[in-house]
Parts: structure tokens; C-alpha cells; sequence
């Protein structure tokens, strides 16, 4: 048609040029936006940075021995993680065993059974529960909590003591005399008042890909004469996976890094703890929260290369996590 | 009949009915109408029975067998045996398919209920905890400064942290709702290689540690630059915590906004930014808002990055750049510390305003992301009609009057 005269038209159309151009409003637009996303990124090399250049002497003088040592006197005496990782790792996992069930629950709950008409009401208080306090929390476990589990504790250790993680020293089964205080302050303590506050994080992830589940195959499970449960093992919990694995592995990174109210809770201990029952444990932040005020230079940057391991710690978690969840059908909705 | 008569008949010129109605005998609404959803009463049995069942048993075997006391021991007892019970009364009745949809429905109900009650549970607790600290009006205006560990809750305060979470919180507010707005932004309107990078990078420092947030900012501002404790450096420090939360709501959001507005206005041929400025921001604003506000909920309850940087003090210091400055979280964590019941009151009492605070910010998101992108509120819409209006005075008096007046749509 270029070239030919149409009816209508005295003059011959040029072939237009359809590319947009780029003016200079766009231009400091686009730069600025790119340097606001350049931002995060500097940060986080900041962060990461930091902490190596502060950690490096501390480092240095303890050589490999930082992974393996459980004390910590970085002034007299030798100092490491091997204590405190164990600890932290220990409570994450006791927090991700009460969390998971808990938030696919309530997910499970608020997209498939609740009425529509309390849905968002929920999912507003869930989202409440995510932001209350840690303090608050911990204030919580501490004071009204703990004294509540100590005997769910014993009554665990008296049965199943003889499962070694439920082991607890020092207290011979159905003692009527036994002291309590050997139950407090535990690693299970503290692990169900941080899976209070991971849950809401990883029920919310779990909620948003429940809801994304395709309309049409849900009614096709339910046009097959599928139960409700038939439903959602056959067309949610397959579309939900990569978001159960995912929103585990978050709550597993917020878990890892939770300070104030495991330091509520627990009372230090610089050993390996593997009894979950038992009074005393350690946990990376609670060791920096406790720690940083009455330390020399050099405490300060053994510190600084015990945040590093757990900086690295939850990275590595979160880039799993990340992956999963990428990989993973829901989310991925195209626009129509 | 004979084949006379048959004839005689088909003379006549009546037509042969080429439809019959079949006799059913009954009228078909005799038929009893069958209830698809509802309770049945075997169902309610069940239930109830179940749970009667559990918490005998339980009992029975705390008191006789083996001996215990407590009630979170007794109540995850009695579920575990709750439902061992209602799968066997429900197999009694139903198919093996209709008894684990019975099953799993109890379980998710009672997982639900135990995360609510559980957050009920929390802020009553804390509330009951503090009232006798909260109900003196001198505990909202006089700092702890005259007040030792000993004196009554008459005496002394936590204005001091309440002023200091407030300056915290704005400066906080000031640093990181610019940038988390732009980087949000960034991941949405340029995409590419760089941005689904970033957008990683954003995933893993959302769950930084926020004692690393902390340190990281103990490390740069007060170590090497010599800031000191203070204000500035905690806000600083909450900032880091809060900008990728900013920035992946504020992402979930911009992504609501319906493609096709977007389309119309790079069709109508303005340029990115004025898309941006003009479409997406507006439409995206009550979604933006509710982002910015769980930010802020979530940095005001912070304590570990304050802890390593704010410093500790009892008197009021409203200046966030110099001299240690206290907030809420703080306070109610260095308060309970100590072992006299008056000052964990008021521990209690920071910790539960430092909780109305973030049901106030709470509130106000609800109000205001009550709607999604592009959905107005009244007001919107009076004043969207308001402006149609106007647009559409000037174009009928230079229209002929032969055309007829276009249809405007004053709201959709």
C-alpha cells in the first residue's frame, strides 16, 4: 500500500517511525528509579562488607577454631561458634516444627473454609500478628508462657526421656520433689514463642498462593465428586508447594535471626545444648544483644564475625528459599 | 375399535395430538427436596461426643494414670485424643473419604483458632499487665528520671520513650519511604536482568537479621564515624530494616495496577514518568499508603537494632543527634529486667502503648487499603464526577447543534 494514493487521501503516507522516544523527563526518571534499585543492593554489599573488614582480626587470631570452639572469651581463653550456631539452629528448627503446621493451618483456614465475609478480617489479623512487637512476645513467653510449657516439658522428659533430644540431666523421672527451674529457660521455650512470630509470616505466604489456586481445576476436582479435603490435597496443596517451601524457609531465616525475645527467655549457655528440654542455650543474636555493651575492641569484632556467620547463615536460607519459590508454579500469574 | 369407526373419526378435523403428558400419578413437588449443605444432627453427635470423649479420657489419665498438672498440657492431651476419637465416630457413619474431610476440617479449624486466640491471648495478657502502670496519667508525661526502681507508680513516667519512638519513627519514615518508593517503582516500571537481581537481593534482606541491621549501622556510623549513640543512628538502623519491606509491598501493589490504564496512557502518547506520575501512583496511592504504614508498624516495635545503637537513658532528650535517646521497645525491655513489680509494670505499660500504637497504625491501614488499585472511595468519585463535569462544559457549546452530545460516563 506505501506509495499508492488511497481514496479519500490527496497525499502519500509516509511510513511512520513507531519507536517512542526517550525525552529527558524519562531519561532522569529512569536513572533515578535504576539508582533507588542500585540502592539495596549497595547496602546489602555494605553490610556484608562491614561486618568481614570489622571481623577480620578476630578472624585472623582464631583461624579455623571459630567453628569449632564452643566458649566465648574472645579476651582470655579462646572464642567460637560452634556453641552458639548449635543453639540457634536448634531453636529455629523447635520454632519451624510448632510454625509450619500452624500457619498452613490457618492458610488453609482463611482461603478454603472461612466465610467470605470474615476473609479479609483475618487476613488483616494475621497480618497484626506479624507486626506485633518481638518484645511484646517476649515479654509474653516469659512471663506467663514459660511457666505454662514447664510442665508439658516434664510431663514430656518423664515420657519420653529416654528419645534423646528430650533428655533432661540432672532429674529423675516422676520425681514429685524434682525442682521446675531445670525446665526453664530452654531451647523449646523459646522455640514456640519465635514460632508465634514466624508463623503469621509464612501463613501469609502460604494464604497467597492458596488463593491463586486456578478456579477451574478446583471445580472440576469438586465435579469429580472430590470432598473438600479431596480438593485441596488434589489442586491446592500441588499448586501451594512451592510456597509451603518457601514461606518454611522465610520463617526459617526470620527464626535464625530473632534477638529480643529469645534473650527474654533463654539463659546463655556456652556449650552445646543438644536436650531441647533443658534449662540454658545460646543463640547467635541473643550472644551480640548480650554481649556488645561490655566488650574490649577486640570483643567487639569477634562480635562482628559471629553476625557475619549468621548474616551468612540466613542469606544462604533466603537464596534456597528464593529459588523455590521462583521455580514454583503459583505466583507465576500472567496478565490477561 | 373398528377400522369404520377409526375412519369416521380421522374425517374429522380435529388433529391427532402429537405430544402426551405421562401420568406420574403424583404431583412431581411431593417428591421431598434433598438438603445439599447444612449440619445434620449425627454430625453434631459426632463433634460433641468426640470431644467429650477427650476430655474425660484425658482427664481419666492425668488423674489415675499418669499424674500431671497444667493446662497447655491438659488441652494438647485432650486435641490429640479429641481427634483419635472423631475419626473413629466419624468412620462409624461415613466413607473413608468423607472421614478425612472431616478430620482435616477439624484440625485446620483448630489451627486457625489456635494462632487467633493465641494473638488475643498476647495483646490481653500485655494490656492486663500494664494497666495498673497505664491508668496514672504522670506514666504519659514525666520521664523516669526522679523515678528509681523503688518509688510508686505515681511517680515518673516513659514520655521519654514515647517522644523518642515517635522522633525515631519519623526519621525512620523520612529515610527509607523516598527510596523503598523509588526502588518499588524501579522493580516494576524497568524490568530485565538487573531488576529480577535486585528483586533477589530485596527477598534475602527482607529477612536480614535485624541485630545485623544493627550492627552493620554500630559498625559504620558509631565505630568509624564517631556519631556516638543516638537517634539519628537507631533510625538509621530501623531504616535499613524497613526499606525491603517498603519496597516488596509497595512491588505487590504496583502490580495490581490494571495493565490496560497503563496501555491507555502511553497510547494517548505521554511518556514513562508522566504514566507513572499520573496513572500508576494515583491508582496504586491507598495500596502504597497501607505498604508504607505496615513498614512503619514494623520499625516502631523494633528493639535490637535500637538496642545496639539508641544507647539508654531515663530523662527526655529530644534531639535525635546527639545523647542516647530511648523508645518504647527499649524501655519495656531494659524495664522488666529488673526485679522490682513496679518497674516491670512499667515495662508492661511501654510494651502495651507501644501495642495501641501499632493497632492505631493497624487501623489506619485497614481504612485506607480497605479498597484495591483503582477502586475509589466516595469522595473519589463525587470529585472524578466533578471533573468530568467541568471537562465536558467547554466541548457543548463549540459542539454543532446537529451532533449529538457525546455519552460521557461520569464514573465507572
Amino acid at each position: 500500500m506505501a506509495g499508492m494514493t488511497r481514496p479519500g487521501y490527496d497525499f502519500v503516507p509516509l511510513r511512520r517511525d513507531v519507536r517512542s522516544r526517550v525525552g529527558p523527563a524519562d531519561r532522569v526518571f529512569r536513572l533515578v528509579a535504576r539508582s533507588g534499585g542500585g540502592l539495596v543492593l549497595v547496602i546489602m554489599v555494605l553490610v556484608g562488607t562491614f561486618l568481614a573488614f570489622r571481623a577480620a582480626q578476630a578472624l585472623h587470631k582464631a583461624g579455623w577454631s571459630f567453628l569449632t570452639t564452643q566458649q566465648w572469651s574472645p579476651d582470655g581463653g579462646g572464642f567460637g561458634i560452634a556453641a552458639v550456631i548449635v543453639g540457634t539452629v536448634l531453636i529455629a528448627l523447635v520454632a519451624i516444627v510448632v510454625a509450619v503446621p500452624l500457619a498452613a493451618g490457618t492458610a488453609l483456614y482463611i482461603s478454603e473454609y472461612a466465610p467470605s465475609r470474615i476473609r479479609r478480617t483475618l487476613i488483616s489479623l494475621v497480618d497484626l500478628m506479624a507486626a506485633v512487637p518481638s518484645v511484646v512476645y517476649g515479654l509474653w513467653g516469659a512471663f506467663l508462657l514459660q511457666w505454662q510449657v514447664i510442665k508439658l516439658s516434664k510431663w514430656i522428659s518423664d515420657w519420653f526421656g529416654w528419645i534423646p533430644v528430650f533428655q533432661v540431666d540432672g532429674v529423675t523421672r516422676h520425681d514429685p520433689l524434682a525442682t521446675r527451674t531445670v525446665y526453664t529457660s530452654s531451647t523449646f521455650i523459646a522455640g514456640i514463642v519465635v514460632a508465634m512470630m514466624v508463623a503469621p509470616i509464612a501463613c501469609s505466604i502460604m494464604r497467597e498462593a492458596f488463593g491463586q489456586a486456578p478456579p477451574g481445576e478446583r471445580e472440576g476436582a469438586y465435579a469429580l465428586g472430590a470432598t473438600r479435603w479431596g480438593m485441596i490435597r488434589s489442586v491446592v496443596l500441588p499448586f501451594g508447594r512451592g510456597a509451603i517451601i518457601g514461606g518454611t524457609m522465610l520463617g526459617l531465616g526470620r527464626a535464625l535471626g530473632e534477638t529480643i525475645a529469645v534473650v527474654m527467655i533463654i539463659s546463655p549457655v556456652f556449650q552445646i545444648q543438644p536436650h531441647i528440654l533443658e534449662n540454658g542455650t545460646s543463640s547467635v543474636s541473643s550472644l551480640i544483644a548480650l554481649r556488645y555493651g561490655e566488650s574490649s575492641p577486640f570483643g567487639i569484632s569477634a562480635l562482628m564475625a559471629a553476625g557475619l556467620a549468621l548474616f551468612a547463615l540466613t542469606l544462604l536460607v533466603n537464596f534456597a528459599a528464593a529459588s523455590v519459590v521462583a521455580r514454583s508454579r503459583s505466583g507465576a500469574v500472567s496478565e490477561v | 375399535m373398528t377400522a369404520v369407526e377409526t375412519t369416521a373419526e380421522n374425517r374429522k378435523p380435529v388433529a391427532p395430538p402429537r405430544t402426551t403428558v405421562p401420568d406420574r400419578g403424583l404431583p412431581s413437588n411431593a417428591q421431598a427436596r434433598r438438603r445439599l449443605g447444612g449440619v445434620r444432627s449425627t454430625d453434631m453427635l459426632a463433634l460433641f461426643g468426640a470431644m467429650a470423649a477427650s476430655l474425660t479420657m484425658t482427664a481419666l489419665l492425668w488423674t489415675e494414670l499418669s499424674p500431671f498438672t497444667g493446662v497447655v498440657g491438659y488441652v494438647v492431651t485432650s486435641w490429640f485424643l479429641f481427634v483419635l476419637t472423631y475419626a473413629v465416630l466419624v468412620s462409624f457413619d461415613e466413607d473413608r473419604p468423607t472421614m478425612w474431610d472431616r478430620l482435616v476440617s477439624a484440625v485446620v479449624h483448630s489451627l486457625a483458632f489456635v494462632l487467633l486466640a493465641v494473638l488475643l491471648v498476647v495483646i490481653v495478657y500485655t494490656i492486663y499487665r500494664g494497666w495498673s502502670a497505664m491508668v496514672h496519667l504522670n506514666f504519659y508525661t514525666q520521664d523516669l528520671r526522679d523515678a528509681g526502681p523503688l518509688d510508686p507508680l505515681t511517680v515518673g513516667g516513659v514520655e521519654h520513650a514515647i517522644v523518642g519512638t515517635l522522633v525515631e519513627i519519623g526519621i525512620t519514615l523520612a529515610i527509607a519511604v523516598p527510596r523503598g518508593l523509588i526502588g518499588a517503582i524501579f522493580l516494576h516500571e524497568i524490568p530485565g536482568p538487573f531488576s529480577r537481581f535486585v528483586r533477589t537481593i530485596v527477598d534475602a534482606m527482607t529477612a536480614l537479621p535485624d541485630i545485623v541491621a544493627g550492627l552493620f549501622i554500630y559498625a559504620t556510623l558509631i565505630l568509624i564515624f564517631g556519631l556516638g549513640f543516638s537517634g539519628f543512628a537507631a533510625s538509621c538502623a530501623l531504616a535499613v530494616t524497613i526499606l525491603p519491606i517498603i519496597i516488596r509491598a509497595g512491588d505487590v501493589v504496583l502490580r495490581l495496577v490494571p495493565g490496560n490504564l497503563t496501555e491507555a496512557s502511553y497510547a494517548l502518547g505521554s511518556g514513562q514518568w508522566r504514566t507513572v506520575w499520573h496513572v500508576v501512583l494515583p491508582t496504586a496511592r491507598s495500596g502504597l499508603a497501607t505498604a508504607v504504614i505496615l513498614g512503619a508498624a514494623r520499625a516502631i516495635g523494633e528493639t535490637s537494632p535500637v538496642l545496639l545503637t539508641a544507647g539508654f537513658a531515663a530523662d527526655l532528650n529530644a534531639n535525635p543527634f546527639s545523647g542516647p535517646m530511648v523508645s518504647l521497645p527499649l524501655e519495656a525491655f531494659e524495664a522488666v529486667q529488673s526485679p522490682q513489680p513496679a518497674m516491670i509494670a512499667r515495662g508492661f505499660g511501654s510494651a502495651a502503648t507501644l501495642l495501641v500504637l501499632v493497632l492505631l497504625l493497624f487501623a489506619v491501614a485497614r481504612i485506607l487499603g480497605g479498597r484495591g488499585a483503582g477502586q475509589l472511595s466516595a469522595g473519589q468519585l463525587r470529585r472524578r464526577a466533578a471533573a468530568s463535569r467541568r471537562d465536558k462544559a467547554p466541548t457543548w457549546t463549540f459542539r454543532p447543534r446537529s451532533t449529538p452530545p457525546p455519552v460521557t460516563t461520569a464514573a465507572p
